[in-house]
């Protein structure tokens, strides 16, 4: 039989609007949700005021020409001998504590940021080759992870650390150690899920090479639960270093972070003057919980199962 | 059975290679010398010294010797206390192991009823007030929280000593401090300040664990018999939540003795996470050393027992680990 019916040329389609983008989904679904709203207008003013500290501080806390011993240990609020007010006090040689707190975020942001990113990277292209090649690749890798993943990470650090001596690099060192499997693992199961789609086979079967599948294709296909691990494990790598740093032997007395400082004011704790432990606390509480906030809102809005 | 064979060949791997990075690491950074001898010594006495303690002889030499040493059991004098490292540290393991079982305690003994309560009773103030709660025990970070109970507790209120252990007591041959009211007083701050982080956790599993238990069928069939509430709860609900939180409480022991060093260093309690702290600042390098070789140790048996419990528990996990 020779009626098979050609079929007609494709009827013009009705102009469908342009799809939205995603990103403003993703803005406008956060936007919901006002206590993420509320932690990132915190995250935002913590981390504009730590930028900012050099211009928006009454005091410079490294300069010692402007501190004052006469100043030392002042309650909030107390005039200091000059006369200049102390709002949040001072510490045990004179040294504003709201300028040394804003200092201290600039360091313990720094730290856990370029940490972080570091084991962000590392992990991410340690998973993505195991979950793409598999069989001996993953095997090793995995096993290196689950090894590691069975030790707590404060453990791991303070071995690291005890062997490397105090220092900024070190303990940056050792925070990407103690992050890279988190990341890895995610990665990895991430990229396992999406290497079965069809977008991959499509560019296999259009003869990509592999490198460019791997970086081009599947590695923005893993990027969002990435990108909500990143930001909790920033607040995670911030408060250990806190931790590292205020058992003394995390960052150096020169580099006061967030735990130096908390450490520092320890001592007067029992001699009633809380502020100098106090405030810095609060900070770094305030700037965990805002992280937190903004992580936790991002894992539902890039949840894709929420996607319509 | 070549299951436990070849999982505890690995782990003496494990601790071998542990055994080397730690000792390389430390021979490689600090110098003993400097901080050990008086800086005063005369050159004779500085060269006796140093040959008293073995640190001329080359590194492959002073690793074997080590090595060696610790199949025996003998990690070398501590540099600053002059006694056997592993003794110090055996000696300080009872401090510890009690301060991490009170605080498992208090997180298991707390944490089920609010979380069961919050899994219950959703919605009320009373439940949001325990989420809330647990949510800051997350995110405040653990030494600050020791800050704060000595500021709240001990300067303010006065009703618990600062630091310390306390007296020990002696009951059917065990030395504890558990058993002296001064030594409970001394105790309850470290412990609550350990048990917080894993409170919070216990209180999140017994609540989810009870909102899903709550609408099966069994909790239904139970209402519909007329057994009363207390009853429901006490016995149907908790038994079925129970299985996860066994298991967190089995795995995050390890997890209480590293974070003990934290505790430990704050409320001046004599157990081993103190003593490694003191031993990495004094540069103290055969405590140093002993101290991750025996946590190494502890951890490879804990992850060992967990692995074996969970085949118990659960006999569909193969293990071999062979996929199906």
């Amino acid at each position: 039989m020779s009626d098979i019916s050609v079929p007609a040329a494709a009827q013009p389609l009705e102009p469908t609007p342009p799809p939205e983008r995603p990103v403003w989904r993703i803005i406008r679904d956060f936007r919901r949700s006002p206590l993420a709203l509320f932690g990132l207008a915190l995250l935002v003013v913590i981390v504009a005021a730590a930028f900012l500290a050099p211009w928006i501080t009454p005091q410079n806390p490294y300069d010692l020409r402007s501190l004052n011993i006469m100043d030392s240990r002042l309650a909030p609020g107390e005039a200091g001998f000059s006369g200049t007010s102390f709002w949040l006090g001072t510490d045990g040689q004179g040294r504003d504590m709201f300028s040394a707190i804003l200092y201290g975020l600039r360091i313990s942001l720094m730290v856990g940021v370029i940490a972080c990113t570091s084991a962000l990277i590392l992990g991410l292209t340690l998973g993505l080759v195991a979950a793409y090649f598999g069989g001996r690749i993953d095997t090793l890798v995995m096993r290196l992870v689950d090894l590691h993943l069975s030790f707590p990470p404060i453990l791991v650090a303070l071995i690291l650390l005890a062997i490397l001596g105090r220092g900024l690099e070190n303990i940056i060192f050792a925070l990407i150690i103690v992050q890279w499997a988190t990341f890895a693992r995610m990665a990895r199961a991430t990229a396992l899920s999406e290497r079965g789609r069809e977008y991959i086979e499509a560019a296999q079967s259009l003869g990509l090479s592999r490198t460019r599948i791997l970086f081009g294709h599947l590695l923005p296909n893993c990027l969002p639960p990435m990108m909500v691990l990143y930001t909790v494990e920033i607040a995670s790598a911030i408060a250990l270093e806190a931790t590292l740093s205020f058992l003394g032997v995390g960052l150096p007395a020169t580099q006061p972070s967030l735990g130096l400082l908390i450490a520092n004011g320890f001592q007067f704790v029992l001699s009633g003057q809380y502020w100098i432990s106090v405030f810095p606390g609060i900070a770094l509480l305030l700037l965990i919980v805002a992280i937190n906030l903004v992580g936790d809102r991002l894992r539902d809005v890039l949840n894709p199962r929420n996607i319509t | 059975m070549v299951y436990v064979i070849r999982r505890l060949l690995q782990a003496v791997f494990l601790a071998l290679v542990m055994s080397f990075l730690v000792f390389t690491g430390i021979f490689a950074v600090g110098n003993p010398v400097d901080i050990l001898i008086d800086p005063e010594a005369t050159q004779a006495e500085r060269v006796r010294l140093i040959a008293q303690l073995g640190l001329d002889r080359p590194f492959h030499e002073q690793y074997f010797v080590f090595l060696g040493n610790v199949l025996q059991g003998d990690f070398g004098n501590s540099f600053v206390y002059n006694r056997p490292a592993l003794g110090l540290i055996l000696e300080r393991m009872p401090a510890t192991l009690e301060l991490a079982f009170a605080a498992i305690v208090i997180a298991v003994v707390l944490g089920i009823p609010l979380g069961m309560y919050a899994g219950l009773r959703p919605g009320t103030a009373g439940s949001q007030t325990v989420m809330a709660g647990s949510i800051l025990g997350f995110s405040v970070p653990n030494f600050w929280q020791a800050i704060m109970l000595i500021m709240i507790f001990s300067v303010m209120l006065g009703w618990f000593p600062v630091s310390g252990r306390g007296q020990v007591g002696e009951f059917m041959g065990i030395r504890s401090s558990l058993f002296t009211l001064n030594g409970l007083q001394h105790m309850a701050l470290p412990a609550i300040n350990l048990a917080i982080g894993h409170l919070a956790l216990v209180i999140r599993l017994a609540r989810s664990g009870t909102q899903e238990v709550k609408a099966q069928d069994f909790i239904r069939f139970a209402r519909a018999k007329g057994l009363r509430e207390p009853r429901i709860v006490l016995v149907h609900l908790l038994r079925n939540i129970l299985i996860p939180i066994v298991t967190l409480v089995g795995m995050s022991f390890g997890g209480l003795i590293a974070f003990a060093v934290v505790t430990e260093s704050i409320f001046a309690w004599p157990g081993m996470g103190k003593l490694i702290i003191d031993s990495i600042r004094q540069l103290d390098r055969p405590v140093v050393v002993a101290y991750l070789i025996v946590i190494v140790v502890i951890f490879i048996i804990l992850n060992l027992l967990v692995d074996l419990l969970y085949s118990l528990i659960d006999p569909r996990i193969r293990l071999d680990g062979a996929k199906q």
